[in-house]
């Protein structure tokens, strides 16, 4: 959610229970705005909260003029000093997709995992046990990389692609109608495509290329992996998403109001075949 | 509504405007019905709906309507029973299913509140069914994201006894056994005479406010977890609080000679479940794998002398306790699920029955060989020499088809 609007996101988002206390509110008001002079970003957004065994992670992400760049996320443990942190790559990926629960809330502790490697030495077959240590910032760094690429979403006209190249804040964007925001179709995940090349040329003739360059919510796997609510009365529509539980979206049809934001222990949740 | 100010000192709870609007179904609730106490229990998401829960005490002897559907049930399983009778022919089947555990009382064990839902605040309240012990059995084997429709069917393995409205009252009847804390001292036993023999089958089930309660130090309650004890009562494996006995009732059936025969295969003593006992402090609480099954936290490191004792389950995420000395609330709000760090895995279905016994008249054998039963005849036909030709000769005949 967007650091400027914070207090009003906030409170749109509470449906889901998770929430800030008051002082954390009045330190990341400031700090995320000391965060945005600092590092010059044109957006920072607050990007969510991992719960942690003993403390909790609170991230903020800095975004550039074009918003699909790849973003910059930050952490802090108090909201008021943030670090950087490193991009993710496809080693870290791998790396920490064996290691499984919960987060500690201490960036330097180590996760030990032991693997069975077999080393050649000649003719013979050892098999060594190697003990691998991953670090917990490796970890939240692919975590929240996952997070964004899997579910983070943004409804359709928010952003619009340029002829040149970079994407950009639609400034005539006033909002979803009613009867497009309970549709599925209407948001995008907020990343680079992956699918768009997949469709047919039938589909593709009806896209907008300004508009609909970004991936929809329709055709992820698995179907019903998102729960869209009105809450409100009609005033505001609500999607959380299963697979990330901790994850939700919200935006006041009819006006530019709209943000997500994550809250949760930062697990996949696997089961989501068996719970539909 | 202080406790709402108190949970958003903690970082918990739904928007200001929201709990508003709840605090005013929940009145809404107290005027219709006769209720002596009710609060907000919280909230469960699901996927088209969110259901708000509110914990509620009736007066004494206020509902009796569930006695008629008890009867209902009933009159359906002797008419079923009737038709099974009159098919003599078709084999009867030798599994006994066993007696289904009998569910608690109201105003007792897991029954011990009645829950009302809406889906939200301005819709009508509706009442939840008490929960069944073979309900909480089944509850605690499947996952289920919940709906938000209360008569929709739970389609799982193994079959859950019921719609949604049972296992919604059955997971609500877990998280409050699992996860409503209050501060040493707040609760105390009540002082009544009680022979010794109950209390050890039994365990004590009733408890009172303890008037001279003096309140905890907030810092106290953040360091160590046996400051916090459990004021629900532990539901056993069985699915219920207290102990039932299933021989107990099974001898007075011994009439029959038969259904002793049948029940021999039952072991004549199944040991008594025991749980922990009501008020255990929280440390004793079993981790799960090497996670604590609580956090606790200081809701703000800045200002700790008004800072309020915040704890949070890690077994059942969404469940949150405050404290700030002297009052205390539990919450919860979140998909209704355990935490297991482990993948789901639904149980294996049980292996197929036999439909008949073993038996020599139905147990297959190899056919002879042609040689075997060259054998065969010729030891025969040694034994029965003064035998036709005739017969023979088309015997060999057959033996070519």
């Amino acid at each position: 959610m967007d650091a400027d609007s914070l207090l009003l996101s906030l409170e749109l988002a509470s449906g889901s229970g998770q929430g800030l206390s008051p002082d954390r509110r009045a330190s990341l008001l400031t700090s995320l705005l000391l965060v945005k002079r600092d590092y010059r970003y044109s957006r920072v957004l607050f990007w969510g909260r991992i719960l942690g065994l003993v403390a909790d992670y609170y991230i903020a992400q800095g975004l550039s003029e074009d918003h699909l760049a790849p973003r910059k996320t930050l952490y802090s443990l108090n909201c008021m000093e943030w670090s950087l942190l490193p991009p993710a790559t496809e080693e870290m990926m791998t790396q920490t997709s064996v290691v499984k629960g919960r987060f500690m809330g201490d960036p330097s502790h180590e996760y030990e995992y032991t693997e069975v490697q077999k080393t050649n030495d000649g003719d013979k077959v050892f098999e060594e046990e190697v003990v691998i240590r991953i670090k917990e910032e490796t970890r939240l760094v692919s975590i929240i990389d996952q997070i964004d690429k899997a579910v983070a979403i943004i409804p359709r006209g928010a952003l619009f692609k340029s002829p040149f190249g970079p994407t950009h804040v639609n400034r005539t964007f006033e909002g979803l109608t009613l009867s497009e925001a309970k549709k599925l179709s209407s948001y995008f995940h907020f990343r680079e495509p992956v699918d768009l090349k997949n469709k047919t040329l039938l589909e593709k003739a009806d896209l907008d290329p300004s508009l609909d360059f970004m991936d929809s919510l329709e055709h992820d796997i698995p179907k019903g992996s998102w729960s869209i609510q009105m809450e409100r009365g009609n005033a505001l529509v609500v999607l959380r998403s299963l697979l990330w539980p901790g994850l939700t979206f919200f935006h006041a049809p009819g006006t530019k109001n709209c943000g997500y934001i994550y809250v949760g222990t930062g697990e996949k949740n696997m089961d989501l075949p068996f719970m539909l | 509504m202080e406790s709402a100010f108190y949970f958003e000192q903690a970082g918990v709870g739904l928007g200001t405007d929201e709990i508003y609007r709840i605090c005013l179904a929940l009145k809404q609730l107290t005027d219709t019905h006769p209720i002596q106490r009710c609060r907000f229990w919280g909230k469960i998401l699901g996927l088209e709906m969110n259901y708000i829960v509110a914990e509620v005490e009736f007066h004494e002897g206020e509902d009796e309507e569930e006695v008629e559907e008890e009867d209902v049930t009933e009159e359906r399983d002797n008419g079923e029973s009737e038709g099974e009778e009159d098919e003599d022919e078709s084999p009867r089947s030798l599994y006994k299913a066993p007696q289904p555990i009998p569910k608690e009382e109201s105003r007792t064990g897991a029954n011990r509140y009645v829950y009302f839902v809406c889906n939200e605040p301005g819709r009508p309240w509706v009442k939840l069914p008490s929960v069944t012990p073979a309900q909480i059995v089944i509850a605690r084997k499947i996952k289920k994201f919940f709906t938000g429709r209360l008569d929709s069917p739970i389609i799982s393995y193994p079959p859950f006894p019921g719609n949604e409205s049972n296992y919604l009252r059955a997971q609500i009847a877990r998280i409050s056994a699992g996860t409503h804390v209050s501060p040493l001292g707040f609760y105390q036993f009540g002082e009544e005479e009680r022979e010794e023999e109950e209390e050890v089958e039994s365990g004590r089930d009733n408890f009172e406010e303890n008037p001279d309660f003096e309140g905890i130090q907030v810092v106290d309650l953040v360091e160590s977890l046996s400051n916090w004890v459990h004021h629900v009562q532990h539901i056993l494996p069985q699915g219920r609080c207290n102990w039932f006995n299933p021989i107990q009732k099974s001898e007075e059936e011994e009439d029959d000679d038969e259904k002793k025969e049948e029940e021999g295969e039952e072991p004549d003593y199944i040991e008594q479940e025991v749980g922990p006992p009501l008020l255990t402090p929280i440390s004793e609480d079993l981790e799960i794998q090497n996670i604590p099954p609580w956090t606790t936290r200081l809701s703000s490191n800045l200002i700790p002398q008004y800072a309020v004792a915040v704890l949070r389950s890690n077994l059942w995420p969404g469940a949150y306790t405050f404290c700030n000395g002297k009052k205390f609330e539990n919450l919860y709000i979140g998909w209704g699920h355990k935490y297991s760090p482990d993948s789901y895995a639904p149980p294996v279905p049980p292996p197929a029955c036999q439909e008949y016994p073993n038996g020599p008249e139905i147990t297959e054998a190899d056919d002879p060989s042609v040689e075997e039963e060259q054998a065969f005849r010729t030891a025969q036909e040694a034994a029965a020499l003064p035998a036709e030709e005739n017969e023979e000769t088309e015997e060999d005949e057959d033996d070519y088809d």
